[in-house]
């Protein structure tokens, strides 16, 4: 059953000097938006959550996951899901390849090749299995991305931004795609925007950072 | 605390890059105070100095090796400026910087015979001008090789240090944030080149100073270059440093060991003279930034396209030359052609060069597969740290003849007297900080978010680098592989020293023959050795475009 993501006065601090902290409960199947102006440390949040900090900045609080706490593990125990505003997806391997990537092992080949070819078609790109990323449309690039995270079979999700490179019309399309296959299977989902209609879509508890 | 793999790779090449050149000074110093161990000459160390100043010529030797070092470097970095600022940012600047690498890997010897083919007096330039515009129908009196003030082998070092440099450059351009800085001068009004040597070059040059060292050090004390272009009557200190080392009279070792110790000492005071001189030249491009003067820097430009053509005419047109000796019959001396065609070298020689050639490719492919697992494990520990830099140029910095036998008496030490496993060892101490030079700028530009994406996959950190970093870089690594090897091929001084005379490669054989003077075997060799160094360029190149054919975001982006 999923758990909530709960960060417990979570402070990144650049050498000794704190410049944000936040306190927050991400319940599952519902996303949670942090807002703030760019510079306000969101990103630096999410890098805490993934384990990922730059050198040079550090940590404290707790980040949990229902109660296991997640600060002692290495990035790639966590098993937290991230999209960025870029579809990042790996130009050296098919589209199919990058969602084979994040297919937690074990399977026959054929079992995993379908897993993969079923959540393409769940978004629309039934045979793309074999093409290569770069020639895929920016709203194709996406939908792969948010299947490849979701593939690997995440216990909460980040969003960075996740829209900002979309044109209106695509963005609204792909925002409630997004959404809805992170409710549909009871994430808790973090989103980190400064757009606030981004926010309003989410339709979850706003948390603003100055 | 745990040793990932990483931080083993990490402190491995580390111990690496300091502790042969830290062995072969302690080497060296202990043989230069005369302790080197089974050899009791008995010489004491006051004597040993004044055998060393009281040596025949040895005046003269110590001031060629000065100014002719200085004099290449200099040259070198004036060539790669105008260069650069005339010509760094256009279309054809882009075009022809991929050209760059594999002029970086024609050795330095087959470089240097090129050049030999082109300037002797029954050279090739001679032969194009004879006799219709000098009236020789005979090769001129000229000294022109060995010349006593050493011009033709700074010519020699020139040719080999420029692309050196103009690829360290090219990539300091982003750090050094040229392309916004050039937006902003060129708004001011200034022209390119005078834009670019006031706003870019100040901070391009303090990314490149320690390869710039690196180049004032190597021009002082190249064994090759010297042996091929240099005077001989009497020859630059290295040579004489190496005749010392190898006399049959064990007591001139001390001597060698004390000369060593005085080319070392003629590298520091060039390098700080060199430190003196940048300070100097800051203040006078202060005031001239502060004049205000704008100008359209079209003289830059102009000559910026003739010293690139020129020096990679001199390369292509060196081993051309190299070529056709080698397959030339009667060649009689102001014909410009051969006159007649002959394969006698080739036959002769074909078994012992396609036999020699296999070895020497072979040594320089297991010693760059070590240095590369060495470098990629350390990179893979994350951004180097500054005094990691450092220690990359340490081997470059320090004169070879300086540390090499100091080395050698240490590996000597723990069994490891002359062979294969020896001279591969050497070989790594400068392929080594070649790879991490290569690498390190690839290896940062990956975009950080990957690693992020990876980790949240749940992949490993070895899954990551095997699934991700390894083919995301095939393409730098390929490259990486291609230059390893040509600085392996192209060693001269390590092979020498630790082969024992039981290791020959390319490069040993074909300056084992310079003195011979045959100029078809010579330009057999010669260009044997220089297609050792390119043969691996081709494949690099030709690799990521055939395992990525159908991969489009592999080549841009």
């Amino acid at each position: 059953m999923a758990e909530p993501l709960i960060l417990k006065t979570l402070t990144i601090s650049a050498g000794v000097a704190p410049f944000v902290s936040v306190s927050l409960t991400a319940a599952p199947g519902e996303i949670t938006t942090l807002m703030g102006p760019s510079g306000s440390g969101k990103s630096s949040i999410l890098a805490a959550i993934t384990g990922t900090l730059p050198d040079g900045l550090s940590a404290t609080g707790d980040i949990l996951l229902g109660t296991q706490n997640l600060s002692a593990l290495p990035a790639w125990k966590r098993r937290i899901g991230i999209l960025f505003q870029d579809d990042l997806l790996f130009p050296h391997l098919s589209v199919g390849g990058n969602l084979a990537l994040g297919l937690a092992p074990g399977g026959t080949r054929s079992e995993r090749r379908g897993r993969v070819e079923q959540a393409l078609a769940e978004v629309g790109l039934e045979g793309f299995a074999a093409r290569d990323p770069a020639t895929l449309s920016g709203g194709q690039k996406a939908r792969v991305a948010l299947m490849r995270v979701l593939l690997s079979e995440p216990r909460a999700l980040l969003l960075d931004e996740p829209f900002g490179s979309l044109d209106a019309e695509l963005r609204s399309q792909i925002r409630s795609l997004v959404f809805n296959h992170a409710k549909a299977r009871g994430l808790p989902t973090l989103l980190v925007t400064h757009d606030p209609q981004d926010a309003e879509a989410a339709g979850g508890p706003v948390i603003s950072l100055r | 605390m745990t040793l990932s793999p990483s931080r083993l790779f990490f402190w491995l090449t580390v111990l690496l890059l300091g502790g042969p050149v830290l062995a072969g000074l302690i080497g060296v110093v202990a043989g230069a105070l005369d302790h080197v161990p089974g050899l009791q000459t008995a010489m004491p160390a006051g004597d040993v100095w004044g055998a060393v100043w009281s040596w025949p010529g040895i005046g003269r030797s110590v001031t060629l090796s000065f100014w002719t070092g200085l004099l290449a470097a200099l040259i070198s970095l004036a060539s790669a400026t105008i260069i650069m600022a005339g010509w760094s940012g256009t279309r054809s600047f882009t075009r022809a910087r991929q050209w760059l690498a594999p002029f970086l890997a024609v050795p330095h010897a087959a470089a240097a015979f090129g050049i030999a083919f082109l300037i002797a007096p029954s050279g090739w330039i001679a032969r194009a001008i004879s006799p219709w515009l000098t009236g020789w129908d005979r090769p001129p009196d000229l000294l022109i090789l060995g010349d006593p003030l050493g011009l033709a082998m700074v010519l020699g070092l020139v040719v080999k240090e420029l692309p050196f440099l103009l690829l360290m450059m090219i990539a300091a351009l982003p750090q050094a944030k040229a392309a916004p800085s050039m937006a902003v001068v060129t708004a001011l009004g200034y022209g390119c080149a005078r834009g670019w040597l006031l706003a870019v070059f100040p901070a391009v040059y303090r990314q490149i100073r320690l390869p710039v060292y690196a180049v004032l050090a190597y021009s002082m004390s190249a064994v090759d270059a010297a042996l091929i272009l240099g005077p001989t009557t009497p020859p630059p200190i290295a040579i004489v440093i190496l005749r010392w080392a190898a006399d049959p009279d064990l007591s001139l070792r001390a001597l060698a060991s004390a000369g060593a110790l005085v080319q070392l000492g003629l590298v520091l005071v060039a390098l700080v003279l060199w430190r003196l001189g940048e300070i100097a030249v800051a203040q006078l491009g202060h005031s001239l930034a502060e004049s205000g003067q704008r100008g359209s820097g079209r003289a830059a430009e102009i000559a910026a396209a003739k010293l690139a053509a020129t020096s990679g005419i001199f390369l292509i047109a060196g081993l051309s030359a190299l070529a056709l000796w080698s397959v030339a019959g009667a060649w009689p001396f102001p014909a410009f052609l051969p006159e007649t065609s002959s394969s006698r070298v080739w036959a002769s020689h074909g078994a012992r060069l396609v036999e020699t050639g296999a070895a020497t490719l072979f040594l320089a492919f297991a010693v760059v597969a070590v240095s590369l697992s060495l470098a990629l494990g350390s990179l893979e520990a994350g951004p180097s740290r500054r005094f990691l830099t450092a220690l990359i140029y340490l081997p470059l910095i320090v004169p070879q003849v300086t540390f090499l036998p100091g080395l050698q008496a240490a590996l000597l030490t723990i069994g490891l007297g002359s062979g294969a496993l020896p001279v591969g060892l050497m070989h790594l101490v400068f392929v080594l900080p070649y790879l991490l030079l290569v690498l390190a700028d690839p290896f940062n530009a990956l975009d950080p978010r990957y690693r992020t994406i990876a980790a949240g996959l749940g992949l490993s950190p070895a899954r990551q680098f095997l699934r991700l970093r390894l083919p995301l870089l095939l393409a730098p690594i390929a490259g990486a592989v291609a230059v390893g090897m040509a600085v392996s091929i192209g060693q001269y001084l390590p092979t020498l020293l630790a082969g024992g005379g039981r290791v020959p490669t390319l490069t040993t054989e074909a300056l084992a023959l310079a003195t011979g003077g045959d100029r078809r075997v010579i330009g057999a060799y010669g260009l044997a050795q220089a297609m050792a160094a390119l043969a691996p360029f081709a494949l690099a190149l030709a690799l990521p475009r055939i395992v990525w054919r159908n991969r489009r975001g592999m080549f841009h982006g």
